[in-house]
Parts: structure tokens; C-alpha cells; sequence
């Protein structure tokens, strides 16, 4: 496993922390299974009777012969409370399923392969269809092994995702549409297969069809043993992959040049959707199960720029949005558990979508509205001080200039609403002081601020012309824009030009003629 | 050119077979000095044929300009050469011997805008994906690693961005980091896809005193340009190509107006503009 050596300086703790937070993910999961071990150790009910569904029927079913039907806020709290070993169980293991799927997810949705999962959740049933019949065929009565079952599964899944692959890669067929046609045949292969089964008299009774929606709220022990056990090969995996697989999701052809074997990699990361997708699948079943794969990582997306954050957010959303949905479940043991634990992640998602740091879409919608405010006052203290400086030589005795509303409209085609607006803003700002009903002039600040703005704008301009060959007459309206997010580099870049004109604390004359018309 | 083009795809195939054949000739076409030699390479996608028979031998420590109208091959040639594509025909070498033995000695500097910038990774993380390789499977990026690339960020002028995120980073530094991944590989060879394209000055400048700096450290660039005007200013050499080898050699022999007119045909605005360059 990773080597965790102290470094100096927090940065360094911080990457260590990120490199240790796997390993502690990993523990977690073997704590679990010591926890789901001893709990089924301290629940006899489990442990003698292994095939009795675990959580919801079974405390329904003892409330119920206790003659009283039990609120759904005290199912809450006593599941909440981990009261119940059974819950404890089932709430272990779907969390360590959400916390795998959200991992894997994350490359997943990286490498834009979100679809991908859909289609072998769905070209899983003709397997499981088709592996309970061929096992029956065999040999009577051991169709409904889980382990033959499951291999069905995960070969006519593969195979699903191959056909995607095939048909995106040599036909014209775009991948969309190759996505479509490969779920929607295997699928319906596997209901016809299904049919078959439920008309055998041993099909009917298999209950193949909980792989459509899922069992949560009747996990066996065994399955969460095997859950438990599966997610850590996968999350180990995963992380001994992690810088492997970054490449492959950020640019798979230069790690082709590189000599890492990319369909390979493609391979491998198939092989971890496809094994996430029929583990989960027998949880929050067969037509839900990429929700779990794909939307916390999406979620963590909004909450960080960093792969190894993302994907421990990730991680943690899947693990958290399957325990609150066990939890609810068991509330309300009349709903789906797999539904109530997709539709959590939705919310997380939706959460993160509005709240997240990254992306938060509330924040920039006021981030962006405060902006516009911000160009529309520069351009305002642009606009009067080029203005001032036109009429500075009509003024010998050196006292500023006034400049008129009108003036200013026809300079920009601003409403007399609007430039009303900002001249107050102006006023109110000590930039300027209002000459009479309808002109304007400029202060000392005034002038400061707007000998600023112009002289950033002419550098601009006068950057554009050399350097981009862009006519002179076009400029304006670039640099409008490009001026207030002026990176610090090109800054330097045009303070060396000015030096070279030797005008370093002058602001330059404007490149073109300052017209009226428009600009 | 019409008449080769209308001759059926498996006659050129057969012809480079041949060609590849004489073994004699085998070591005189693939020199160990030469840091790429290209023999008789044909490539298509799908039935299109995009590249003809290119022959090249890449002179060592040299700039090299690949130029051409779009659609030509340049970033098709450079792909090939790499084994990203495959090949209809031809062989490719690298100092002489098969590309596949001699990984570490080329770095490749794909176009900017064949990745997803909104990636979640960092500037320094980029460029060490360039040493992945040497890292090896399963191993993790170590603080040594990360020094390395941090040299190669310094390199490039971006030492202060390391932990920015890359969809944070202007175009012209989006472009040095992908620089910074080929120099930390501290190879022999660069094939670089247009690295020029979009850029700001800054990087522009940066870029070329970068090429500049292989040269004379005796390393080679095979670079796909755009930009006409300047290849007599920033390349030794030019490759001038339009689906096939169109003339190629050192710049003052080789960038000539009735070669640039063979490899644009009529495109002739642009062809005055290069006139007035020269003519200055």
C-alpha cells in the first residue's frame, strides 16, 4: 500500500491525510465485517435462522404479535439507534455498496463512461435469466446458486458493454444511439428469458425478479459478507489504480503513447462498473443501480477541483445516501428501500448542485450579476474621464472639465435610466459631483480611478494591435471585456512595453481616434 | 496526384513491402542518429486515405517545422509515428529501432485541446503524469517525483501555478503545462501537435526560447505549426506536407514559394501574406 511519510509544511500533511484516507476507507470496510460477524454473533435470530429476511419484516413481524403496530418515528429511532442487530447488518452493508459504487463511480463519470453502467445492469437479466435455466437444464435445483447467478450476470453484462464498444468503433453509429440499441435488445432478451423462467415450476418460485428492484429490506448475513468482502478488493484495487486509472480518464491517448496499455485499463475499469453494478444490483436492483454509481460522484464534484478528494467525498455521499436510506426504510417499511436510497443521493446531489463550493450555481448567478455591475461603473468612469480629457485643452486654467448626460449616451448606448443609476453610484462614491441638472464632473478620486481604468484599457487595446493582429477598429469591444480579468502575467507583460515607450506613469493616447459613435 | 489517388490501396501497400524488403537498404533508411525515420508510410481512416507514402529521415538536434493546410496529416503523421493509429503501411523507427523499445527517449505533446480542462487535477498533476511511466504500476507519486515536476514547471515559467487547478489556468498556460509533462520525461525526441495554437505572446515567447533550449542541448522537436510567417524565425528545418511528403529540409532551401504553393495549391491570400513576410 502506499508508503505515508511525515512531511514537513501543511501541504504535505494534507497529501499525506489524502493518501492515509484510503487506507482508513479499507479499514473501515474490514471493521465492518467484524462488526457484521459479532453482530450476527450477538443476534441468535440471525445466526440460527440465516434465511430469514433481516431488517423491517422481522421487527414488524415481532411488533405486530405484540398487538400493537409500531409509529414510523419509533421504527426511525430504534433503527437510527442501532438497536436492532438485523438493521445494524443490512446498514453495514449497503453502506460499504454506496461507498464502492460512489468510488469506482467517479472514474466512471471521468472518463465519460456514465451510461456505460446502465448498460450492464441491464444486459445483466438475460444472464441471470438465462444462467438459472442452463443451471436447471444441468442439473435440477441448482438454479438458484447465487454464485451461477451472479456469473451469468457478469458475462452477459461484459458482453453488453463490449457490443457498445464494437458498435461505437466500427460503425457509424454514434456511441448515443449504440448505448440505446445494445440496453434496450439485451434487456428485453432478458425478459423474454424471464418469462420462460417464471413458467418452469422451480422459476416461479426463484424470485428472480427482486433483481429488478432490489432486496435491501432482505438482506441476508451471508450477503453482507459478501458485500463487505467484495467492496474491499474493489476499493483496494481502486486505489492501487488511482494514478493509473487518472490518466486513463484525463488523456488516454498520450497514456498510449506512453506505453500504458489503455484498453487494457479500459478493461479493467469495465471490470470494476460491471462487478459494482451486479453486487448493487441485488440491493437497490437491476434499473437503479447506476444512480448509485454515478450521482455521488457527481455530487463530489461540486464540492472539489482534487481527483483524491473527489473521490473520497464520493465514497462518502454513496456510503452516506445508502445509510440514511436504510434508515428511512426502515421507517416507512412499506417503501423500496433501493428507491428511497437512489432518491437520497438525488437529494445530496441536488444539494451539492446548489450549495457546492466549486460550481455553486446560486453563488455565480450573484457572482455574475455582481460583475456586470462592477464593468458597467468602469465603463461609466471610462467613459467621463475620456470625455474630461477631450475637453482638458479647452480648460487653461487646469479646473476639470463637466461632462453631459447626453454626451455620455451618445458615446455608449446607455438608457438615460440606467446612466441616471450610475451617476448616482458615482456621486454617492465621491468619484464625481453632479453640475447642474444634467452634467457631471469628475473629482479628484474621480479622476485617480478613471486615469486608472483608461490607462489599463489603452494597454489593452494597444497589446491587441500588436500582439493579435486584430484591427484597430474591433478593439474596443474585446477589451471591454478582457480588462477586468487581466491575469497578472500579462500585466507585467504590458507594464514593459509602457517602459520601453519610457511613459510609465502616463496613460497613453488611445490608439484609435475617440469617436462619438459607438464603441 | 489524381492519378495516384485513383491507384487501388493494396498497389502502395505492396510497394512499401517491397521497399522494406531490401535489407540491404534497411540500416542506410533507419540511421541510429536520426531521431525519427519514416519509410514508405501510408495511413487511412476508415477508407480515406490521409497520409501517401511519406518517406522522412529527421535530422538530429534540430527544430523542425510539419506544415501543411488542415486536413494535410501533421498531427496524423505525428499519431502514426507513435502507434496511436494505425498504420496501412510504412515503418517507423525511432534512433533506429522500433518505437515500442524506445518510449523513453520520446515525448509527446498532444493538442491542448484533445483533453478535458475541467479535469479535477492540479497543474503539478499533469505534469507528472509524465512520469507515470517511470513510476510504474501501482506505485504511488512520491514528494520525488514531485519535485521533478516541479522543476519542469519552473521550466515553463509556472512554478507559482503547481496547485492550481488547470480549468484555472489561461489557455497559453494550459499549453506550458503540457509542455512541463514532455520536458519531465527528459527525452531525446519531442513531437509536439501544434503547440503554438490559441496562444498568448508570453507563451509564445516562452515556447520558442523552450525549443531553443532542446536544441542546443542536442534534443530534436517535430513541431506541427500554423503559423507561416514564422517558421524561417522559429525552425531549422520544414516539413511541408499535404497527404503526402511534400518537400522537406532545412528552411532556406526547403520553404520556398513554388514548394508552398505545391503543399497549399491555390490558396492564394495566404500565399501573399508569406510573400510580403519574405519580401521584408
Amino acid at each position: 500500500m502506499r508508503p505515508v511519510t511525515v512531511e514537513s509544511g501543511s501541504r504535505q500533511r494534507v497529501l499525506a491525510a489524502r493518501l492515509v484516507a484510503p487506507i482508513c476507507i479499507v479499514g473501515l470496510v474490514s471493521a465492518g465485517v467484524i462488526v457484521c460477524t459479532s453482530g450476527a454473533h450477538a443476534a441468535p435470530a440471525i445466526a440460527t435462522d440465516a434465511m430469514e429476511p433481516a431488517i423491517g419484516a422481522v421487527s414488524v413481524m415481532a411488533d405486530a404479535a405484540a398487538g400493537s403496530e409500531p409509529t414510523a418515528a419509533e421504527l426511525f429511532v430504534r433503527a437510527l439507534l442501532l438497536r436492532d442487530p438485523n438493521t445494524r447488518v443490512v446498514l453495514l452493508g449497503t453502506s460499504l455498496l454506496g461507498g464502492m459504487s460512489g468510488i469506482v463511480g467517479v472514474f466512471v463519470l471521468l472518463r465519460r463512461r456514465s451510461l456505460v453502467g446502465d448498460v450492464i445492469s441491464h444486459a445483466a437479466l438475460p444472464g441471470i435469466a438465462g444462467g438459472f435455466l442452463i443451471a436447471e437444464l444441468l442439473s435440477h435445483g441448482t438454479g438458484k446458486s447465487l454464485p451461477i447467478l451472479l456469473t451469468g450476470a457478469f458475462v452477459t453484462g461484459i458482453c453488453g458493454a463490449i457490443c457498445v464498444l464494437l458498435i461505437d468503433r466500427f460503425s457509424r453509429v454514434k456511441s448515443d444511439a449504440a448505448l440505446a440499441i445494445v440496453l434496450s435488445t439485451f434487456y428485453g432478451g432478458g425478459a423474454v428469458l424471464l418469462s420462460v423462467v417464471q413458467r418452469t415450476p422451480s422459476g416461479a418460485a426463484a424470485g428472480l425478479a427482486t433483481y429488478l428492484n432490489g432486496k435491501t429490506a432482505s438482506l441476508l448475513t451471508s450477503d453482507v459478507w459478501m458485500f463487505a468482502v467484495s467492496a474491499t478488493v474493489i476499493i483496494i484495487l481502486t486505489v492501487m489504480l488511482f494514478k493509473e486509472l487518472t490518466l486513463l480518464c484525463f488523456d488516454a491517448e498520450f497514456a498510449a503513447a506512453c506505453g500504458w496499455p489503455v484498453l487494457l485499463l479500459d478493461g479493467v475499469l469495465m471490470m470494476l462498473v460491471a462487478a459494482v453494478t451486479i453486487i448493487g444490483m441485488q440491493s437497490v436492483g437491476m434499473l437503479l443501480v447506476v444512480a448509485t454509481l454515478i450521482t455521488p460522484a457527481a455530487a463530489a464534484r461540486f464540492w472539489t477541483n482534487d481527483i483524491r478528494t473527489t473521490t473520497i467525498l464520493a465514497g462518502g455521499i454513496g456510503a452516506l445516501s445508502a445509510a440514511i436510506g436504510i434508515l428511512l426504510s426502515a421507517a416507512f417499511p412499506r417503501v423500496a428501500a433501493g428507491a428511497t436510497i437512489v432518491l437520497v443521493a438525488g437529494v445530496l446531489f441536488l444539494i451539492s448542485l446548489l450549495l457546492g463550493s466549486r460550481r455553486r450555481v446560486l453563488w455565480r448567478r450573484w457572482d455574475h450579476a455582481r460583475q456586470a455591475a462592477r464593468i458597467a461603473r468602469d465603463d461609466l468612469l471610462r467613459a467621463i474621464y475620456e470625455q474630461t480629457e477631450r475637453r482638458a485643452g479647452d480648460r487653461p486654467d487646469g479646473t476639470v472639465p463637466e461632462v453631459s448626460l447626453a454626451t455620455l449616451q451618445s458615446v455608449r448606448n446607455w438608457s438615460l435610466h440606467g446612466l441616471q443609476h450610475l451617476t448616482r453610484w458615482a456621486v454617492n462614491a465621491g468619484l464625481a459631483s453632479p453640475v447642474g441638472e444634467s452634467s457631471i464632473r469628475l473629482t479628484d478620486a474621480g479622476l485617480a480611478a478613471g486615469r486608472r481604468l483608461v490607462r489599463n484599457h489603452r494597454l489593452w487595446e494597444l497589446y491587441l494591435i500588436q500582439y493579435a493582429d486584430i484591427a484597430a477598429g474591433h478593439v474596443d469591444h474585446t477589451a471591454d471585456l478582457i480588462e477586468h480579468i487581466v491575469d497578472p502575467e500579462i500585466v507585467d507583460e504590458l507594464e514593459r512595453i509602457l517602459e520601453q515607450q519610457d511613459r510609465r506613469h502616463e496613460v497613453p493616447d488611445s490608439p484609435h481616434a475617440i469617436g462619438f459613435a459607438g464603441g | 496526384m489524381a492519378e495516384d489517388r485513383s491507384k487501388p490501396m493494396n498497389q502502395a501497400t505492396t510497394a512499401a513491402t517491397q521497399a522494406a524488403g531490401r535489407t540491404s537498404a534497411a540500416l542506410r533508411d533507419h540511421p541510429e542518429s536520426s531521431p525519427l525515420s519514416i519509410h514508405d508510410m501510408t495511413v487511412a481512416y476508415q477508407r480515406r486515405p490521409v497520409l501517401w507514402d511519406v518517406d522522412y529521415i529527421a535530422p538530429q538536434g534540430r527544430l523542425v517545422a510539419i506544415v501543411g493546410p488542415n486536413g494535410a496529416g501533421k498531427s496524423t503523421l505525428i499519431k502514426a509515428a507513435l502507434d496511436l493509429i494505425p498504420k496501412v503501411s510504412g515503418d517507423v523507427r525511432v534512433f533506429g529501432r522500433p518505437y515500442r523499445e524506445q518510449r523513453g527517449r520520446v515525448a509527446y505533446v498532444p493538442q491542448r485541446s484533445s483533453v478535458d480542462w475541467d479535469f479535477p487535477v492540479s497543474a503539478l498533476d499533469v505534469v507528472t503524469t509524465g512520469l507515470y511511466r517511470r513510476i510504474g504500476w501501482f506505485r504511488p507519486v512520491t514528494r520525488r517525483w514531485r519535485t521533478m515536476a516541479r522543476v519542469a514547471l519552473d521550466r515553463v515559467g509556472l512554478a507559482d501555478y503547481a496547485s492550481r487547478q488547470i480549468s484555472q489556468l489561461s489557455g497559453g498556460q494550459q499549453q506550458r503545462v503540457f509542455l512541463a509533462r514532455a520536458l519531465v520525461q527528459d527525452a531525446d525526441l519531442y513531437l509536439m501537435d501544434e503547440p503554438f495554437a490559441g496562444v498568448d505572446a508570453a507563451t509564445e515567447r516562452a515556447i520558442v526560447a523552450l525549443l531553443q533550449e532542446l536544441r542546443s542541448a542536442g534534443q530534436t522537436a517535430l513541431v506541427v505549426h500554423h503559423d507561416l510567417p514564422t517558421v524561417r524565425e522559429y525552425f531549422d528545418d520544414v516539413l511541408l506536407l499535404n497527404m503526402r511528403l511534400v518537400a522537406a529540409g532545412p528552411v532556406q532551401d526547403v520553404f520556398t514559394d513554388a514548394n508552398l504553393r505545391a503543399t497549399y495549391g491555390g490558396k492564394l491570400s495566404l500565399l501573399d501574406q508569406v510573400g510580403r513576410q519574405m519580401a521584408q
